[in-house]
């Protein structure tokens, strides 16, 4: 079985987000660039199940700027077999939706037949959490957003999802699409021998034309701004003064 | 303009709280129909019939939606689309599931987490872990959205609305339920609860996370945790607060042992009055704090709760 594992390029997740001035949306220019963290989960997942004998191949994608070959590289120093980039931005600023994002990977996996894709939860930078089950929409596959564990029996997989109440088990039929939330697994670290190699590992590049998707967005950007900011308060230098503040406010 | 809303129904219950605050959000906007979705979903309909701004509520009863898997959910909801202009949920994880899938099959985009309804097609969500609030216009024929309850204000009682029995829909027949592991506690509901106390990495253990909840208990709050306190195992998934966690905008947020990550802030920073306990002085939490408490959480937190 094929895993093709979606991964994008996001600020890094210890980068903290600065507005631009004239509100036009976050500065991005000379700003680290990372994998999204929850796709290193869904990457290391893939590879967890070709190292186990339950898939036989981890093809990578990336979709956005030229730059997200630098991604793609880390998909590939990990343990993933090759990749697929496909250019659809030229300004490091274009946020691909995860609806042109699902229909560009919708005619990857009908290209390369995978029996599962592994996406990450969330993107941390448009927060969205929509590209996965996105595509499960457009497959018409079944989908289990929110993974932190996941089995392969035959034809179905068993996944256990993070949901508000807890914890729930289902069985969906392959071809699936699994999302990886934050406890699936810890994303091992590209070994210098591995990062070498992943130079001469194939990568392919395509453009969103050639897969024939619009990528026009459909939720126009009107502005970004800052949030309304917190001012720090005062310390307080015992728990008495504590309860005594928290009186006066009224909270207690 | 006509709105349909998917309530939160658990087990045959309606949450009200997050409901009741999307329905608040989306009032402004049109007749707002509830949809109570479940394998018994009768009583939350009524529920939801009494929340005010609600039109219509309709009941769909099967076992089919017993446990809120997405793929019959969302076939459910793009047959009744056709009468909607909005389609909209609550942003729990059972919506955040459902509702892309809705979106992709109708061929719009989905509008995650709206934070303020500016008019029919454009809204505010945060971006970036909360650190970028962006103002989207949706030119899409139909709006397909989950609201942050944390930025609304519950709705108050209202109706009843008439309550009205539909068919279930297709069934996918792609996934199946198998179990669920959910905690039972009698204490409030984490994203609802007026007090909020959390406990992070600093907690050291599971066994002492029983100071937090001694320290909750005491108040009458929920308990939340660090993403760090979960990964431990010092906590369960579901307490978990942040960018990729719960949103909770209590009267009162307590962060013991937390350092205020911009990815915990994300999950907190709308809170009435945060309280930060730590014994780093230099720890971020405390620029956004409004009552900092330098010192080591086993020695101040039992003070605390024992003159509270
Ligand atoms: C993709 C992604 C998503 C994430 N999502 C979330 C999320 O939703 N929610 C979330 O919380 N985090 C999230 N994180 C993690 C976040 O970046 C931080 O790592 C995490 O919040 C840190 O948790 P912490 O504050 O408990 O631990 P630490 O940062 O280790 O802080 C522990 C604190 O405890 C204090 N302390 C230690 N001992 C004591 C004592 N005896 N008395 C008093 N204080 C003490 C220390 O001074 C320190 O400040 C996410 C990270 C990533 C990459
Ligand atoms: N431009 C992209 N290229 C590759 N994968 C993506 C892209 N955008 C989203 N994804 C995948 O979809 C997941 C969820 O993203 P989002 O729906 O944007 O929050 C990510 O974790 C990735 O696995």
């Amino acid at each position: 079985m094929k895993v093709l594992v979606p991964v994008k390029r996001v600020i890094d997740y210890n980068v903290k987000a600065r507005v631009k001035a004239d509100g036009s949306g976050v500065d991005l220019a000379n700003v680290k660039m990372s994998m999204n963290p929850f796709d290193e989960i869904a990457v290391e997942e893939a590879i967890r199940l070709k190292e186990k004998g339950a898939a036989s191949e981890v093809v990578a994608v990336s979709i956005g700027v030229k730059q997200a070959a630098e991604t793609l590289r880390t998909a590939l120093a990990m343990g993933a077999d090759r990749a697929i980039l496909v250019v659809a931005a030229d300004d490091l600023h274009t946020d691909i939706e995860p609806l042109a994002v699902a229909k560009i990977l919708k005619a990857v996996v009908e290209a390369e037949q995978p029996g599962l894709v592994i996406a990450g939860k969330q993107a941390i930078d448009n927060d969205m959490n929509a590209t996965g089950q996105m595509l499960a929409a457009l497959l018409g596959w079944s989908q289990a957003a929110f993974a932190s564990k996941l089995e392969i029996d035959g034809d179905a997989a068993r996944v256990t999802r993070e949901v508000d109440g807890g914890l729930q088990t289902i069985e969906v039929k392959l071809p699936a699409i699994v999302t990886a939330d934050l406890r699936l697994n810890e994303p091992r670290y590209a070994s210098l021998p591995n990062i070498m190699k992943a130079k001469k590992k194939p990568l392919d590049e395509k453009t969103a034309a050639d897969y024939g998707v619009d990528v026009t967005p459909r939720l126009e950007i009107m502005s970004t701004r800052e949030p309304e900011g917190r001012s720090a308060g005062i310390k307080v230098g015992s728990v008495d003064e504590l309860v005594g503040k928290l009186k006066e406010a009224g909270v207690i | 303009m006509a709105v349909l809303l998917l309530g939160e129904v658990t087990n045959g219950a309606l949450n009200r709280d997050a409901t009741g605050k999307a329905v608040a959000a989306l009032k402004g906007l049109g007749d707002v129909t509830v949809l109570c979705a479940g394998a018994s979903a009768q009583a939350a309909g009524e529920a939801a019939a009494t929340i005010e701004g609600v039109a219509r509520v309709l009941v769909a009863e099967d076992p089919l939606y017993g446990h809120r898997l997405a793929e019959p959910a969302a076939a459910l909801l793009v047959g009744l689309a056709g009468d909607y202009d909005h389609i909209a949920a609550p942003a729990t994880t059972d919506a955040k599931n459902i509702m892309p899938r809705v979106a992709a099959l109708l061929d719009v985009m989905v509008i995650p987490d709206v934070s303020a309804v500016i008019d029919a097609s454009t809204f505010e969500r945060p971006i970036y872990a909360g650190n970028a609030i962006q103002t989207v216009k949706s030119s899409d024929a139909k709006k397909v959205m989950t609201i942050r309850v944390a930025s609304f204000d519950a709705a108050g009682e209202g109706g009843p609305a008439p309550v009205e029995a539909i068919a279930a829909g297709d069934n996918p027949g792609l996934s199946a339920w198998l179990n669920d592991e959910v905690a039972q506690s009698d204490r409030p509901e984490l994203t609802s609860a007026g007090r909020v106390v959390s406990g992070g990495r600093g907690v050291g253990s599971k066994e002492q996370f029983a100071i937090i909840e001694a320290l909750a208990d005491k108040l009458g709050a929920a308990v939340g945790a660090s993403r760090a306190a979960v990964d431990s195992g010092y906590a369960p998934n579901d307490w978990q607060v942040g960018q990729t966690g719960k949103v909770v905008a209590p009267e009162l947020y307590v962060a013991i042992g937390i350092s205020g990550a911009i990815q915990h802030l994300a999950g907190m920073k709308d809170s009435k009055v945060i309280v930060a306990i730590n014994k780093d002085e230099e720890a971020p939490i405390f620029q956004i704090a409004d009552y900092g408490l330098v010192g080591d959480l086993f020695t101040t937190v039992p003070e605390l709760t024992e003159k509270l």
